[in-house]
């Protein structure tokens, strides 16, 4: 035992990422001179040196069982030499030297159930966070969602027919773990009921000052509840954030008759043409609704279609929106305006419109 | 443990997308994992989440890197009445052998319930359930193998980067030696959590940004260049004749600042006021290329909306040379990491912290000139603090 203590290691850091890269890409490090992509789902990546790199990527499911990875590690010991890697979008592509074994790649990774895409103008993995597999302060479920919306968006996927990429991000909480408050379509669970206070847990598990302080809109006050130290709301001045939950695991915010769902759209992190941007929002609310989230699925697909119909190409979500309008955004969808729409918050007044750029429209 | 049905969650096996069910009843050998499922079941009948607000575990002298989690219903699902998360931090740019991945897996497989994440948010591998007594020989064997844990809590978050130099034309420094560089500089930032809340470091190799730096880092490293854009006539040409895009509309017509002509035959661009932005480059990737004088900007405070509202990042430094072992960059780090843990308040990011204090006075205490690149315009009100000490 003691000799096992002396041996531990820590503060080791990661693995140097030159271990695991493919000879192709040792060799042509640094020196690539363009990409193409010759089919949905692959890349070509050739070198100055002429040498090229096939990448060949398919969707997963992001949480994955280790039977799985196994089976990853097999076929790329079959078709590539063992070399593959994962996308910050939870996919993963296996990098070729050898062009001849990518359609064979290509069917057996369809075969296994893990098809290929997600390249070009379309739709690729939803990023997401765990919501009820593994959260505690998830206003919904994220995987099941994420299915959802994948099986229904699929063709999107499997082929680039949009005017651009559409970047869809789901967070099952406002922490939002994943940057899903820029993406082009951002799916939002939310709770709506200021949090229940569990009075007799509470002083015990719970440190006061930093729990008032925790409010961003001091709706938390100090209070002596049956003669015990403890905490009060002022709910209307809640905004249902749920970060005192996180301080305080005695206030609690779940709910299921109020949770659900909010959608957001029109956001970007690439500087591509317009600068980066939030996405801003669409429906403030719908339920949630196991096991496949059907009122969030329609909303989303035509959230797509409209988009798709009216977009000029390399026009993502929130450009297209700039150039028609907001009035003409929620027109072609069908989408309501309510008073949730518009800012209350630190620096409302920014989006009020402050002048008569109005596009006016007969009848 | 129970085998409970689960037709609700059996519906998600169905469908063209790869299904989390079906990986989850993979690894359904581990009576972790039926309870697992069992439990997940009961939350979409019910609508609500089954675990209970995350407890102090972890491994002997670190902070971070294993989340706790445990469950609300232990008497009908005693296996995941501990299901904690370890998050292992990943190699750079996510590149993998088969054997790394057989390595990881074995490991898993011995000590929890054979789920992962491939990746978390953040960019680690997450190991996804397992119990508190299995930590221990869980962190042992990874060091063994060569892995470490990654960050959680108020502590520098596993840095992460894109694909970069490994594979991309367009990265304008080293996004993946960045990355290694930080994180082994930084492990005790990394492994002891000694700030007001989490900082997280993202390195993108061009404007195109592809790990989201912007949206979520407060040090966000996006690659950049000073000089012109290299033209390839021919291909701009080749472009044009294969019909496929139309350049003086889709590529000259979507320059942000209209810096771009195209008069059929050549390609004319006003680098002075091109602003980088990527897209004439991600149109004719053949024929356009970021100029050789490379390197990045620095922007900072970038964060979701907890606690006081989302931000972007902001540039902090328009244009640094990105060279190893990054000594500037590591000065302004530990600079801005004294002053926040400092005046920063308890889950306080420094994007928040930044606007509480001003942008001016943090330039000015972490030693730092203003310049007209960090703003979109100067102020407008008159409200100013004239400072005449």
């Amino acid at each position: 035992m003691a000799a096992e203590v002396t041996k531990r290691k820590t503060d080791i850091g990661p693995p140097h990422y030159e271990k695991f890269l493919p000879p192709v890409i040792k060799e042509n490090y640094g020196k690539w001179k363009y990409h193409e992509i010759p089919r949905p789902g692959v890349m070509v990546h050739v070198a100055q040196s002429g040498a090229k790199l096939f990448s060949v990527r398919a969707a997963t499911p992001r949480l994955m069982s280790i039977e799985t990875l196994r089976l990853f590690a097999a076929i790329a010991d079959e078709f590539c030499g063992g070399y593959l890697r994962f996308t910050s979008r939870n996919n993963v592509e296996f990098l070729l030297d050898d062009e001849k074994k990518i359609e064979a790649l290509v069917t057996r990774l369809g075969k296994e159930g893990y098809p290929v895409g997600g390249t070009g103008p379309g739709i690729t993995n939803i990023v997401h966070t765990q919501g009820w597999v593994h959260c505690h302060s998830a206003a919904s479920d994220a995987s099941g969602v994420v299915k959802s919306l994948m099986d229904e968006l699929f063709p999107h996927f499997e082929r680039p027919d949009l005017p651009a990429k559409v970047r869809v991000a789901f967070a099952c909480c406002l922490n939002m773990c994943g940057a899903v408050h820029c993406s082009d379509i951002a799916v939002l669970a939310v709770h709506r009921k200021p949090p229940k206070i569990n009075h007799d847990r509470l002083p015990k598990t719970c440190e006061i000052p930093s729990t008032v302080a925790a409010c961003p809109t001091g709706a938390i006050r100090p209070a002596t509840v049956d003669g015990k130290q403890s905490v009060q709301v002022i709910e209307e001045q809640c905004m249902f954030c749920g970060n005192c939950f996180t301080v305080c695991p005695s206030m609690t915010m779940a709910d299921p008759e109020n949770d659900g769902i909010s959608i957001w759209v029109g956001g970007k992190v690439s500087n591509a043409r317009h600068e980066p941007m939030f996405s801003k929002l669409a429906i403030p609310y719908l339920p949630n609704n196991p096991p496949r989230w059907p009122e969030v699925v329609d909303a989303v697909k035509k959230l797509v279609d409209v988009y798709a119909k009216g977009a000029r190409p390399f026009e993502r979500m929130g450009e297209w929106i700039e150039r028609i309008g907001w009035p003409k955004f929620f027109k072609l969808t069908g989408i309501e305006f309510t008073k949730y729409h518009i800012d209350d918050f630190r620096h409302a007044g920014e989006s009020f419109r402050r002048s008569t750029h109005l596009r006016q429209s007969r009848g | 443990m129970t085998d409970r049905k689960t037709p609700m969650l059996d519906e998600l096996e169905k469908g063209p997308w790869p299904s989390f069910v079906k990986e989850i009843k993979k690894s359904a050998k581990s009576p972790m994992v039926r309870d697992l499922l069992g439990q997940l079941e009961r939350s979409y009948e019910e609508k609500i989440g089954h675990w209970k607000h995350g407890g102090l575990v972890g491994v002997k002298g670190y902070g971070g890197g294993v989340i706790g989690r445990y469950n609300d219903l232990p008497a009908e699902f005693p296996e995941v009445s501990e299901f904690h998360t370890v998050r292992v931090n990943q190699p750079s740019g996510w590149f993998y052998t088969s054997e790394a991945l057989r390595t990881l897996c074995d490991i898993w497989d011995q000590h929890g319930s054979g789920l992962t994440n491939m990746h978390g948010s953040t960019g680690d591998i997450v190991f996804l359930g397992t119990k508190t007594s299995e930590l221990e020989p869980i962190f042992s064997k990874l060091t063994a193998a060569g892995y470490d844990l990654g960050g959680s809590g108020s502590d520098m978050r596993t840095p992460s980067c894109c694909v970069g130099p490994a594979r991309c034309e367009w990265a304008c420094y080293d996004t993946l030696n960045f990355t290694y560089d930080v994180t082994q500089t930084y492990q005790d930032e990394l492994h002891r959590p000694a700030f007001p809340y989490k900082f997280k470091i993202k390195a993108a190799g061009c404007p195109n940004d592809c790990v989201a730096s912007v949206a979520r880092s407060d040090l966000s490293v996006i690659g950049t260049w000073r000089d012109e854009i290299q033209v390839d006539q021919a291909a701009v040409r080749a472009y044009a004749q294969g019909g496929k895009l139309n350049i003086h509309r889709d590529v000259a017509g979507r320059c942000p600042t209209r810096c771009i002509a195209w008069d059929g035959t050549t390609l004319q661009i006003d680098d002075e006021n091109c602003v980088k932005c990527m897209h004439c480059i991600n149109a004719m990737p053949k024929a356009l290329s970021p100029g050789k004088d490379r390197g990045a900007a620095l922007l900072v405070g970038a964060k979701a909306p907890i606690v006081e509202g989302a931000l972007l990042a902001s540039v902090l430094v328009p244009f640094i040379k990105m060279e190893p072992p990054y000594d500037d960059i590591k000065e302004l780090l530990n600079a801005m990491w004294e002053l926040w843990s400092e005046h920063g308040k308890n889950r306080e990011r420094i994007g928040e912290f930044i606007q509480r204090i001003g942008l001016g006075n943090f330039l000015e205490q972490i030693g730092l000139e203003a310049v007209p690149e960090m703003v979109t315009q100067p102020r407008t009100n008159p409200y100013i603090y004239y400072d005449l000490n």
